[in-house]
């Protein structure tokens, strides 16, 4: 099963759980955009692993979480990817 | 970039040496210091944050001040009847969103959001921008009795209840001491010498003592002070271990300094923060300024059961000369007040043996919010300079009858107005701290 996660879900964690600036709209002009560039540091994407694990059930490592999704977009598209391949 | 040295020797730091020597050694003989600056303005307060039970900001917390409003009630942060003390003073009103972003909200501890209240409103105070300023001028020297408990707790309780890896990753910064220090040094893009004092309750002067020592090695800014937030089970429970909390019901009785009822303090919320600039890169700005920290020094109380006498009374000595004043040049005491008899009694004596009997107007405005560990130091020098600046000495609320034995001038009833150039501030802390800061006025 394939696209299980969505931006939606993204950004509700960043909402709950890191926190996330009003008017900043994660799936939309900043999808693209780097984590660092929108003020997010490497606690914040170690925390996003660590729910998404919580609620998906996905593991993703620390070094992923750093290097594997570094824009709204990517991290979305990795946690997608992890569960099809576990899906398999 | 850091601004080339100026030849001012490391006064402060030799008068801390040099105390720390006295006091070990058990000289009982008034220390002598030069500062080689005599009258010298160097370091100068241009803005004050206050975020602090008597209100938020400075005029709602100057107007609690000279009318006696009390910021002290039954804790109201989480349901306080299964503990010992159940009065505390709270910062009313605040709320963290209108301070903090969204994005930095959940990082931080609730007092990390008023510690950046406070300094934001300071900066602002000051007419400064940091960023017309070299990042590497600034700096920010916070201090901190508590940390983040209340985050901790939170966090703590995740531990517990379902298991470490449902622990936050902010919790790695959110709880320790320095965490202020760091998230006001990044939010204003400070990076001079930084760092965090945790001496207790003395750690609010430590902070304008160290400012100023920073001012003359090349700093032009420091953003000090402090405050502290800890009214949570955890906070409270870890407080209350010393045993001296007051656990009376009255919150207009259950902390009194000096009377003859006194039965220990209240624990508060909050503090203030001082942009401590130097007075020639401050001048040349065109800022105006409450006035200079003319005189600082610190010590370290000899260990119970010692013959040796305790340190405050050195250390107000030292703070004197440290400013080139004596006894008669200061206006107006802002005492430490713990409100326990021994320490009220140990204070008062100081403070006669210094002055002789009643020989300057004593005030106590922290019995309007109890005592804020960090906080409550940054807050009496703010009081301070206000109180300087209009002219008045705040009135003591509270405390009726002095106990037997002291023979200080509290002033209590009603303010007294009269010019004052000059005003000391004390500061204790649980473990023997003991800090005094002279304050001039501009």
């Amino acid at each position: 099963m394939s696209g299980q996660f969505t931006m939606d879900d993204l950004v509700e964690i960043m909402q709950t759980s890191i926190g996330l600036d009003d008017g900043v709209d994660l799936g939309g002009e900043h999808a693209d955009e780097q984590f660092t560039e929108i003020g997010y540091d490497s606690l914040a994407l170690l925390e996003l692993a660590a729910q998404i694990k919580h609620r998906f059930g996905v593991h993703i490592s620390d070094e992923a979480a750093l290097d594997e999704m570094r824009t709204p977009r990517e991290a979305v598209n990795y946690v997608n990817l992890q569960l099809s391949v576990e899906a398999v | 970039m850091v601004r080339p040295t100026l030849p001012h020797p490391p006064v402060g730091i030799d008068i801390c040496r040099v105390l720390f020597e006295k006091v070990s050694r058990g000289g009982a003989e008034p220390l002598r210091v030069s500062n080689g600056f005599g009258a010298a303005d160097d370091a100068v307060v241009t803005g004050i944050g206050v975020v602090a039970p008597t209100g938020i900001g400075l005029d709602a917390h100057w107007q609690a001040v000279l009318t006696g409003k009390s910021g002290i009630g039954r804790i109201s942060r989480f349901d306080p009847s299964h503990y010992p003390v159940q009065l505390a003073g709270q910062v009313p009103g605040f709320v963290a969103r209108e301070y903090v972003s969204g994005r930095l909200l959940p990082q931080m501890d609730i007092w990390t959001h008023m510690s950046i209240a406070a300094t934001d409103a300071a900066l602002a105070d000051a007419g400064v921008d940091p960023r017309d300023m070299d990042e590497y001028e600034m700096a920010v020297v916070t201090a901190s009795s508590s940390g983040g408990t209340e985050f901790g707790q939170v966090e703590m309780t995740r531990l517990y209840q379902l298991g470490p890896h449902r622990v936050g990753a902010y919790q790695s910064i959110a709880w320790f001491y320095a965490a202020t220090t760091g998230q006001v040094s990044i939010r204003h893009g400070m990076r001079g010498p930084c760092g965090v004092i945790c001496n207790e309750q003395a750690g609010g002067l430590d902070t304008l003592g160290h400012a100023r020592r920073l001012t003359r090695t090349g700093t032009r800014l420091v953003v000090a002070g402090g405050l502290d937030a800890s009214l949570c089970p955890y906070g409270l429970t870890a407080q209350y271990a010393n045993r001296l909390l007051s656990t009376l019901d009255d919150p207009l009785r259950a902390y009194l300094p000096f009377d003859v009822e006194a039965s220990g303090y209240l624990p508060g919320e909050g503090g203030a923060i001082l942009i401590v600039e130097d007075a020639r890169t401050a001048a040349a700005r065109g800022g105006e300024h409450y006035g200079s920290v003319a005189g600082y020094a610190c010590g370290l109380d000899p260990p119970p059961g010692s013959p040796r006498p305790r340190v405050l009374r050195r250390v107000i000595d030292a703070a004197l000369s440290d400013a080139g004043l004596a006894p008669g040049d200061i206006d107006v005491v802002f005492a430490d007040a713990y409100g326990i008899p021994a320490e009220d009694q140990a204070e008062a004596r100081a403070i006669t043996e210094v002055f002789g009997p009643r020989g300057v107007p004593v005030t106590v405005p922290k019995t309007l919010t109890g005592r804020l560990y960090a906080g409550g130091a940054s807050l009496d020098a703010a009081t301070a300079l206000l109180a300087m600046r209009h002219g008045v000495i705040p009135a003591t609320a509270g405390p009726i009858r002095l106990a037997p034995g002291y023979d200080i001038d509290l002033v209590r009833g009603a303010p007294r107005e009269r010019a004052l150039r000059h005003a000391l501030v004390l500061a204790r802390g649980y473990g023997g701290f003991a800090a005094a800061l002279v304050l001039r006025r501009s």
